[in-house]
Formats: structure tokens, sequence, C-alpha cells
């Protein structure tokens, strides 16, 4: 591992294979808690340490791990970080624990995070690795906060909530909605499309 | 054979160490755990009773034995006495059981105050015991010492309106409550007496 594929494993994660919106893995969440900001960045922030933290498990015992069983023991590890989330949330956060709910322990089968571990930490030194788990971590928190700014904006007349526009907004209550978020994501997508074309 | 060995060994381990690590942080998070749970869910209504109260009542708590149960008890210092506890009682509703707090003076055996935590009543009619601060005002001063019983049933709390089977539920929880309160009081204020400064 030379140092330049180092930094190229980290920053592909915020924009060549950006999740959700290039590596198109990680919906469930990305559309179910975008509603606002703060969800959105709290669930990324979330994913982006049980990413982190799982990667470099399945990359230290890479060697130890039967081929045949691999995916159980990948499962043992997220969930396990994914239960230490969801504990320490409720400790310190428990507001925004309330508001995340059943995505927190949902994260255990999230895409991302199988995806990586299977397919790069599972081959993969530990340090690649962290790289990896770290980019694609914080390119999904950038992401959610992202959609949860635009569609709180927009939705809800407000960012991280206090009010942006004047009394005269009328909130445009379809982006809060569910429909909302397919629509939002979809655009997004394909601006990531048009941009990355040229 | 040795392939089924190798995978049984690697994942029992590995399911050893989630739960021994998995208890670790259980343990070191569970106080934190409880008091935001006791904040978020039943901190505003403690709040409610208490106001005024010098110290956190979240945090001065107490536990009592009485019988199989065991009840918290939340502490008010008023005037750098210890002389208020509040505590959790339940009744019965329209839509299932409907979670109460009771705050009392230790003094006078008055009420400071009620206020439901958790119900499932129908919205609009019972949810009002909760919402209405009207119907949570009438108890406080009431005595814990008579039976609580709506108007209609000869007492003198004025139910919600069109939501009788829920001021009775409310009711009765307080009454059940007065009882188990009146038999720990004892233990109640020994206990309370080590939270005064």
């Amino acid at each position: 591992m030379s140092e330049v594929s180092l930094a190229q494993e980290f920053t592909k994660g915020l924009w060549k294979e950006i999740p959700p919106f290039r590596l198109v893995l990680g919906l469930c969440p990305t559309l179910a808690v975008t509603k606002a900001f703060e969800t959105g960045f709290g669930m990324g922030l979330a994913l982006t340490f049980v990413l982190v933290c799982s990667n470099i498990l399945v990359s230290l015992g890479r060697k130890m791990i039967p081929a045949k069983v691999r995916v159980p023991c990948f499962i043992i590890i997220i969930a396990t970080f994914v239960v230490i989330v969801e504990l320490v949330m409720q400790a310190y956060t428990y507001p925004l624990f309330l508001k995340l709910g059943i995505f927190i322990p949902l994260i255990v089968v999230n895409c991302i995070v199988l995806g990586r571990a299977e397919a790069f930490a599972s081959k993969q030194g530990i340090v690649a690795s962290i790289a990896d788990g770290l980019g694609m971590g914080i390119g999904f928190t950038l992401s959610l906060s992202v959609l949860g700014s635009i569609r709180e904006i927009f939705g809800a007349g407000t960012w991280l909530g206090k009010a942006v526009f004047g009394a005269s907004f009328q909130p445009f209550t379809f982006m809060v909605e569910a429909p909302g978020a397919f629509v939002c994501l979809g655009l997004m997508l394909g601006i990531m499309n048009l941009v990355g074309k040229k | 054979m040795r392939d089924i060995i190798r995978m049984i060994v690697v994942l029992a381990v590995l399911g050893a160490l989630s739960g021994g690590g998995l208890a670790f942080v259980k343990k070191n998070t569970e106080a934190k755990i409880e008091y935001q749970q006791l904040k978020f869910v039943k901190g505003p209504a403690i709040q409610e009773i208490m106001e005024g109260c010098t110290n956190d009542p979240i945090v001065d708590r107490f536990k009592v034995q009485d019988g199989e149960v065991e009840r918290s008890f939340y502490v008010g210092v008023f005037d750098g006495k210890a002389n208020a506890v509040a505590y959790e009682a339940e009744g019965k509703g329209f839509g299932g059981v409907i979670g109460l707090m009771v705050g009392v003076n230790l003094e006078t055996d008055e009420l400071l105050g009620m206020g439901v935590t958790t119900h499932s009543e129908t919205p609009g009619l019972g949810a009002r015991a909760k919402d209405d601060p009207s119907f949570r005002a009438q108890f406080r001063g009431m005595s814990l010492t008579q039976p609580f019983k709506v108007k209609t049933d000869g007492g003198d709390v004025d139910a919600v309106s069109g939501a009788t089977i829920t001021s009775r539920g409310v009711c009765a929880g307080m009454s059940k409550s007065a009882e188990f309160y009146k038999k720990l009081k004892p233990q109640i204020i020994e206990k309370a007496a080590a939270f005064a400064n």
C-alpha cells in the first residue's frame, strides 16, 4: 500500500463513489431519516462509526475468518457496533435517539456497511480499510446532511430548527413527506450524473 | 471435519467477544440511560409537580420495596427541607393503562399535583386528561386521605367532558396510590430525609 493509493481510498468515498448518490446503497435510511438536517447528520455519524469499526475488525480478522462463514462473522461484528451506538446514543443524545428510532438498529442490515466489509475490508490491510471506512462514512454523512437540509429548508422553512425565510413563507410540506424523499433523491442522483458526465 | 471445527470455533469466539463487549458498554451506560429516559419521558410531569424546588428530583430519587414491586420516589426539596415526593401510579382507562405521576407533601399528605405520563386514550377525548391543565390542576391541594371519585360517582373531581371512563381510571389510580403511600410512608420519610440540604 503506497501513500498515494491511501489518499485515493479515502477520497473515493467523498466524490467518485460517494454513497448513496454514486454507490446507490443504503437507501432505506437515506429516504427515511432525511426529514431534517439534524437527523440526517446524526444518522451519518452513527453509520460512520459502525463502518470504521467494523472495517477495522473485519480487516484484522480477514485471515482467520473461514470463507464459508464470513457473512455471519461480519454480521456479528457489525451488530455489536450498532448496539454500542444505540446504547451510547440513548445515554447522551436521547432526543436524537427517539427521532431516529428503528433506523439505528437497522444499520445492521445497511448494505453500505456489509458491502464495504465484503468488498473491501476482507481483502485489504487495516490502514486502507480505515481510510475506506472513513471516506465512505463521511461521504454518506455529507449526502444525508445535504438531503436533510434541502428537505428541511423547503419542506418546513427551517434549518436546525431555526426559520430561514420570512414569515410569509408557505412550507412546501410535500418535501418532508415520503414522496418528497424519492423526488429529492432522484433529482440529486440526476444532478450528480450530469456533473459527472463532463 | 477440520473446517467445520474451525468455523464453530471462530463463530463461538466472535460471539463471546461481542457478548462481553456489549455487556461492558451496557454496564457503563445503564445509569445514564435510565436518567435520560426519566428526564424525557417522566421529567416533564415531575418538573411540573415539583415547580419551585431547589434540587433535581430526577437525580434525587430512591426506591422502596412494596411487596413484590419496587417503587421509585422522586424527592423535591423546598426551603431546604425534603418535604415532597413524587411517585408513579397506574390507573386503568378506556384504552389501557394510564401512567400517573403523583406529587405529595410529606408533612400534610396534600397533593402537590398530578400528571399523566403514558396513556393510550382516545385523542381529543380521554387524551385531554394529559393535555388539559384544568383537569390536572383540580387535584392540587386535595388530601390523599380522602377517596378520589368523579362527581357523577359522588366525589368531587370534575371529569374530563366526554371521557368519564378515563377520569374514573385516573381517580381509581390515585386512590390506589394513596393506599400504598400510606403503607410505605414511614420508609419514604426516612429515605427522603437523606436528601435534605
